[in-house]
């Protein structure tokens, strides 16, 4: 690698982490400064174990990051295996734009659009106050889906069409034929989908925003109303431990897949597969 | 015999309930236990345990066990939006003056019954009556403050009186300038002698003209980012709330704040309850909650703004009583003007001049009106990016061709 090849690959890497470095080491800031720095603590730290709105939004934030991503990757499996079985390519493309469309459209028109659909059934059903963590759960498996979708579709390409047929030759009902043959080829693509699904679901701010309603504020929404006032030190805190989370996840991750790939290039010398 | 004992004692019920109406106190409250109460307030704006505070939402559960569901806005037209689009219900909430005012205009307020709010009684007299609400039908003042001109003693050698020093070129480019129309225009108009409450178009054209003259200036437009400009020294001058300014002292002993002579915003955040709220006794108790001495002592010493409450600014243990600039006296002499809500075109003529204002290059004085409008401009731009993208497609497929030919 040549010495400029090298100082590019740093600067990409520079412009991708300093500020995720600035913030940590601000986290550890002793005063509630965000120009100074004034000595180590982890003051910021406690302050936030002992916020109990921010721990309330976090805690609604799994919540609801865990549901919509679980629920997503459900549909969007069953979906993209149905896709895949459709023999006419032109209704095939048809559908995938169609199921595309909420990707591309701007979060914006997602949000409103959403909001209104809510807030025009809930008059027509129940009245006021529709607004809540139906809704806001049912917004997030909708933006979610088709990510789960693209991220099986190709698994399922890759897989042997004939891997069912095989099954089935073996005495398995359709139904076995899918959970054993079929699941287990498409996996990595179904993780990926839901990890997907589950960091976009994760810091969602605008669709969140016109689709929750009293009661259950998310973390985005929570930080983004201390504006007013400043974010305090503690949502670096908050956000480092995020970051360090989410960076244990998929090291995990990584190393699974990475033995179970080796595992099964073992059995396939040995002759097992 | 049982069907009648069950009416007598369904009566003494009814009875008890209906006596116990009109002397709100500790056995209504005990009807509402197990409820729920929905509060929309400003974020960061209840002390809430951190740092050794009080956590007043967690006292009021515990006293009266009326659950209490706290989400935050970060301003009155967000909190307006949400509550205008229908889907949500709220107990409480805490919009500033002109809001309050729009929002009864509007039919989205209810009256408050304050026999069940005595401690209205801790309200200063000064806060009360005032123009959002005259006759104190709808509104608890929360906190009151003002905004005023912060400044860097070490940049700035001799203290300002005036706004005009915002428009001084000896600062060029350590000026900040708060991103917010209402309180720039009020700024522009204060220079030149208007009413912030202007209606008339001309005002508010010769306010822009005053803030795009001051924008080659300008370092930057800011909201929250004026804590780290000024504690750090980045700037020299910004116009923020007094109570912030505290804040910032703290981490920088070099600052000092003046309210400009020409006159000030004043500002009142006040609890409110909304139209369709479900839970109204509750609403009332909380408001009531939020005026008791200790806990109002315990938001003021927290948020750092003016408390209205007279049992908080007599109040021999807390910190910030008789603070000069929180609390100034009335022989300082401050000019300060209330906002008022604005008619909708006023506001629509606000925000397009406030665009023109964060467009504005400084340079060629005619440009606004000779050349082209930024829409235009913008859709030119548009254009000419299609026009090469649908060249390029075409470029791309008649090589394409060539290919298999």
């Amino acid at each position: 690698m040549s010495r400029l090849s090298k100082f590019y690959t740093f600067l990409v890497f520079l412009f991708l982490y300093a500020p995720i470095v600035v913030m940590i080491v601000f986290s550890f800031n002793a005063s509630d400064s965000t120009g100074l720095l004034e000595g180590f603590s982890v003051k910021w730290y406690r302050v936030l174990m002992g916020d109990r709105a921010i721990m309330q939004a976090l805690y609604n934030t799994l919540i609801l990051a865990v549901a919509s991503s679980v629920a997503a990757t459900v549909i969007g499996t069953l979906a993209a295996v149905g896709l895949d079985k459709w023999k006419k390519n032109w209704v095939r493309t048809g559908v995938m734009t169609v199921t595309n469309i909420p990707m591309m459209n701007p979060e914006i028109v997602t949000g409103v659009s959403m909001m209104l659909l809510f807030v025009f059934m809930g008059r027509l059903v129940a009245g006021s106050g529709t607004l809540g963590f139906g809704t806001i759960l049912i917004a997030h498996v909708t933006f979610n889906l088709p990510y789960v979708i693209l991220s099986v579709l190709p698994k399922l390409r890759q897989t042997d069409p004939h891997l069912t047929e095989a099954a089935q030759d073996l005495g398995c009902t359709p139904l076995k034929a899918f959970f054993k043959a079929v699941l287990p080829s498409i996996s990595t693509g179904i993780l990926t989908g839901m990890l997907m699904a589950f960091t976009l679901s994760l810091d969602d701010f605008i669709i969140s925003y016109f689709t929750t309603g009293p009661g259950f504020q998310t973390l985005p929404i929570a930080i983004f109303s201390m504006t007013k006032k400043r974010v305090k030190p503690d949502m670096y805190a908050l956000s480092t431990l995020i970051f360090f989370s989410i960076l244990v996840l998929l090291v995990l991750i990584n190393i699974s897949q990475a033995r179970g790939e080796n595992k099964r290039a073992r059995q396939y010398k040995k002759g097992e597969v | 015999m049982k069907r009648a004992a069950a009416v007598v004692v369904l009566l003494a019920c009814l009875s008890a309930f209906v006596f116990q109406v009109p002397a709100f106190g500790a056995l209504n409250a005990e009807s509402l236990r197990g409820t729920e109460l929905f509060v929309y307030n400003w974020g960061e704006y209840i002390s809430d345990g951190s740092e050794g505070s009080l956590d007043v939402n967690k006292a009021f559960e515990e006293k009266y066990g009326i659950k209490v569901v706290y989400d935050t806005f970060d301003n009155n037209e967000v909190m307006y939006t949400k509550l205008k689009g229908g889907g949500v219900s709220y107990d409480v909430v805490i919009p500033s003056d002109y809001m309050i005012e729009r929002m009864v205009s509007e039919n989205m307020l209810q009256t408050i019954d304050f026999a069940n709010v005595p401690n209205y009684k801790y309200i200063d007299a000064k806060y009360k009556n005032l123009p959002f609400d005259p006759n104190n039908e709808y509104s608890v003042p929360y906190n009151v403050g003002t905004i005023g001109l912060i400044y860097n003693t070490k940049k700035v050698a001799v203290a300002p009186d005036s706004w005009d020093a915002l428009w001084n070129p000896d600062y060029a480019g350590q000026i900040l300038m708060i991103n917010n129309p209402r309180d720039a225009f009020a700024i522009a108009h204060a220079i030149l002698g208007i009413d912030c409450n202007t209606t008339d178009k001309a005002d508010w054209e010769a306010g822009a003209q005053k803030l795009k003259e001051q924008k080659a200036l300008v370092q930057s437009y800011v909201n929250d980012e004026v804590y780290n400009k000024m504690e750090s020294g980045e700037a020299a001058l910004a116009p923020y709330y007094v109570g912030d300014f505290l804040t910032m002292r703290a981490n920088n002993p070099d600052l000092a704040f003046v309210f400009p002579k020409e006159g000030v915003n004043f500002f009142v955040d006040s609890m409110c309850i909304p139209q369709g709220a479900k839970n109204k006794a509750a609403a009332e108790l909380y408001i009531n909650f939020l005026l008791e001495p200790d806990i109002a002592l315990a938001n003021a010493e927290y948020i750092c703004y003016a408390s209205p409450n007279t049992a908080v600014t007599s109040n021999p243990d807390y910190s910030l009583a008789g603070n000069e600039y929180i609390y100034p006296p009335d022989s300082a002499g401050i000019k300060t003007s209330i906002y008022r809500n604005l008619p909708q075109d006023t506001l629509n003529l606000m925000s397009s001049l406030w665009d023109d204002v964060k467009n504005y290059s400084g340079e060629a004085d005619g440009e606004s009106k000779g050349g082209l409008g930024s829409g235009a401009q913008t859709a030119i731009a548009l254009s000419a990016v299609a026009a090469a993208a649908a060249a390029y497609l075409v470029f791309r497929a008649v090589r394409k061709k060539k290919r298999e030919v």
